[in-house]
């Protein structure tokens, strides 16, 4: 995974993770990378395999097993000029760091009026689909974007997740970086350079660090998606072609700062929309997904717009997840539902 | 990485606090302590006895409407005058929101010191301008900011210590576990000062901690451990200084006594007896070293005025600062959350303006 290649190559979302983390490490001294597990052994996923030995332990190191500790710490060197890209094992493993993330990481700029910047990078492996025991699957996005001064966001493809990862490590801001673990090994291209990448931001500059992406032009519903259910999202889009709708998809990419322009103009062009993503709808993203489209783009509007998540409980177990996941019948039922003969969408329920 | 193991004993902290100075001030004659230099404890002395008289006359400004609360440090001059007067001009201090004196004893501006607790912002000092981290509220969440600072100056090749202040209630919070253990595996120079004050707010020590003192819960960690008695200032200059100049981590105990309430706004006589706050007015370390420094002919009534008016001069112009209104602007609250401002935030402001025009 650390081998060099250039120009377009099929790569999995780690390989394209780690790649962006070399290139991270070679175009700036200051950028450290920590966590559990993530020197000799590469990460349990190992996308920062390689790392320690080519950088060294002095920038690539494996830290007590303490997540508060390991964002604390992080805290401290940034404020004393580094960059650190630390790792959270796993989703529901970042918790007990939750205090030294939503009380000082992200207040921290807004209390020391800009004097103190943060720049630091928390990757979070996240998201359910591969089969994993309780603690393991929590889609956690929402307890993040309800935190100002924290940018949070995810990828859904391989390029995307290098081009993000790279921003995320330019990023003056603290920034929660979502990894959706069960696309680690879906492959993709890789359309940027690794040796030109070192220092071009120019080259992987063309979509923006905030910016929603549609990955896929539609004119009947949109799609709103982001990190795991990218793909299946656009696997929806394919299969609706046989129900005669013509599907557009849009990945979010940033959660917050949240890119109103291009998913409104999207909604107003298609008048119909769907928000789909792993989490428990109640009190979940979408909610805020939602509202926002809804207050917006009402006078586009031929229906409610509905949301596809997970149902709200706890995490099931490994041999139930499937029921719980959003999937495409799931999600082409919800478009069916969309009064596309002007029906009254209450007789179906949220 | 191939590490020699440390014989425990040597991060042992002692049975009976270190100490230079007995109650009456007169010297310890066997302590494993070196005394400070004359013109250090002199300094020393005129710098808690300006910080004494800016402690008073934050909490009178709580009276006067001026400060919405004020912790008192009241009694712990010599933890936080010692200690900072121990750092060298680049070593870092972060301290919590009981330590004001410490803040103005390294030379933060008064009134940006009291600028958390006037109300005006969260924060009032660059902390770049001084070496002082922001002042913590949530406990010892700030001990792994200086583990994380300390360790970074080390990567960087600068010789930088960070000196983290935190209380007894403080030592039971998950942090101050993590932040020792990272400084101990790390070998960050850290010098971690626990001021036990006997109280986290009204909760005593018996009620918090079961070990024979705090400072053998560095032992675990591998943490060097130095018990001091809390109101000698001498000693609390001489152990911090000795730690800030180790090179690693250390965990210091200093035996101490809030003599005020937790802020204004508690009543320490529901939880603790008027004849164990005289004990320990008994025990005040400005008197303590005064009498010391008057023995020794460092301090007679000429000097002892000058001081006493310095402080005078200080409370003075931290009155007049204080006294003047300040009203922030409600644009600061869209300031600063992000490098740049987003554009929901820029919309937000744009409305809050319109609502007030």
């Amino acid at each position: 995974m650390s081998a060099v290649s250039t120009g377009v190559s099929a790569v999995s979302m780690a390989g394209a993770l780690n790649r962006a983390l070399a290139d991270a490490l070679a175009a700036d001294p200051s950028v450290l990378v920590f966590g559990e597990d993530v020197g000799a052994l590469g990460g349990v996923f190992r996308v920062t395999d390689g790392l320690a030995s080519r950088f060294g332990e002095q920038r690539v190191f494996d830290t007590p097993l303490a997540e508060s500790g390991i964002v604390g710490t992080a805290i401290g060197m940034a404020m004393n000029g580094l960059r650190p890209v630390v790792e959270m094992q796993f989703d529901a493993f970042a918790y007990p760091a939750f205090e030294q993330i939503t009380s000082h990481l992200a207040k921290l700029r807004n209390r020391t009026r800009g004097r103190v910047s943060l720049p630091v990078v928390i990757r979070v492996p996240y998201g359910g689909g591969i089969g994993g025991v309780e603690h393991h699957c929590d889609s956690s996005e929402a307890y993040y974007t309800h935190t100002p001064g924290l940018r949070v966001v995810t990828p859904g493809t391989p390029d995307d997740a290098y081009r993000l990862l790279r921003d995320s490590i330019d990023s003056p801001d603290p920034v929660i970086f979502l990894e959706p673990k069960r696309r680690y090994w879906a492959k993709g291209e890789l359309s940027v350079d690794s040796v030109d990448s070192v220092d071009s931001v120019d080259s992987r500059d063309s979509i923006g660090f905030d910016r929603a992406l549609v990955r896929r032009a539609g004119r009947d519903v949109t799609l709103i998606a982001y990190g795991p259910m990218v793909a299946t999202a656009l696997e929806t889009a394919e299969a609706a072609v046989e129900e005669g709708w013509d599907v557009e998809v849009v990945d979010l990419r940033s959660l917050s700062p949240f890119d109103d322009e291009t998913v409104c103009a999207s909604v107003r062009r298609t008048g119909r929309a769907v928000v789909v993503h792993e989490a428990s709808g109640f009190g979940g993203y979408g909610a805020e997904v939602v509202a926002r489209v809804t207050e917006r783009c009402f006078h586009h509007l031929h229906a409610p717009v509905l949301r596809v998540t997970g149902f709200d409980i706890p995490y099931p177990p490994p041999k139930l997840e499937e029921h719980h996941l959003p999937s495409v019948d799931r999600i082409l039922d919800a478009i069916a539902r969309l009064q596309w003969d002007d029906e009254v969408v209450g007789s179906y329920g949220a | 990485m191939a590490r020699t193991r440390v014989p425990e004993r040597t991060l042992l902290p002692s049975d009976e606090p270190l100490s230079l100075l007995r109650k009456d001030g007169s010297p310890v004659d066997d302590s494993p302590l070196a005394m400070p230099d004359d013109d250090v404890l002199v300094e020393l002395h005129r710098r808690m006895v300006v910080g004494r008289r800016f402690d008073t006359q934050a909490t009178a400004l709580t009276r006067q409407g001026r400060l919405a609360v004020y912790p008192s440090s009241r009694g712990q001059e010599a933890c936080e005058v010692g200690s900072v007067l121990a750092l060298r001009p680049d070593d870092w201090l972060f301290p919590t929101y009981r330590d004001c004196v410490a803040l103005v004893t390294r030379g933060v501006d008064p009134a940006e010191t009291l600028t958390l607790l006037q109300g005006g912002w969260h924060l009032g000092y660059d902390p770049y301008e001084h070496r002082v981290g922001p002042q913590c509220t949530p406990l010892a969440t700030n001990t792994l900011h200086a583990v994380g600072f300390a360790h970074a100056a080390r990567l960087k090749g600068e010789d930088t210590a960070a000196l983290v202040l935190l209380g007894d209630g403080a030592t039971s919070e998950g942090d101050t576990h993590e932040a020792l253990n990272f400084a101990g595996v790390w070998k960050a120079p850290v010098v971690f000062l626990v001021q036990n004050n006997g109280y986290a707010i009204s909760v005593p020590m018996s009620k918090q901690n079961a070990a024979p003192s705090l400072a053998h819960k560095g032992i675990g960690y591998g943490v060097p451990s130095v018990l001091v008695d809390g109101n000698d200032v001498a000693a609390v200059y001489a152990v911090v200084r000795e730690a800030v100049l180790s090179g690693g981590p250390t965990l210091i105990e200093a035996l101490t006594y809030r003599i005020e309430a937790h802020t204004n706004a508690d009543d320490a006589t529901r939880y603790r007896t008027s004849d164990e706050v005289a004990a320990w007015l008994d025990r005040d370390p400005v008197d303590r070293l005064e009498a010391y420094l008057v023995s020794r002919g460092l301090l007679d009534n000429a000097r002892r005025a000058a001081v006493a008016a310095e402080a005078e001069e200080f409370a003075a112009s931290v009155r007049a600062k204080m006294n003047a209104d300040v009203v922030p602007s409600p644009d600061d609250l869209f300031e600063h959350v992000y490098a740049s401002t987003p554009r929901h935030l820029r919309e937000q402001a744009a409305a809050l303006r319109e609502e007030l025009a």
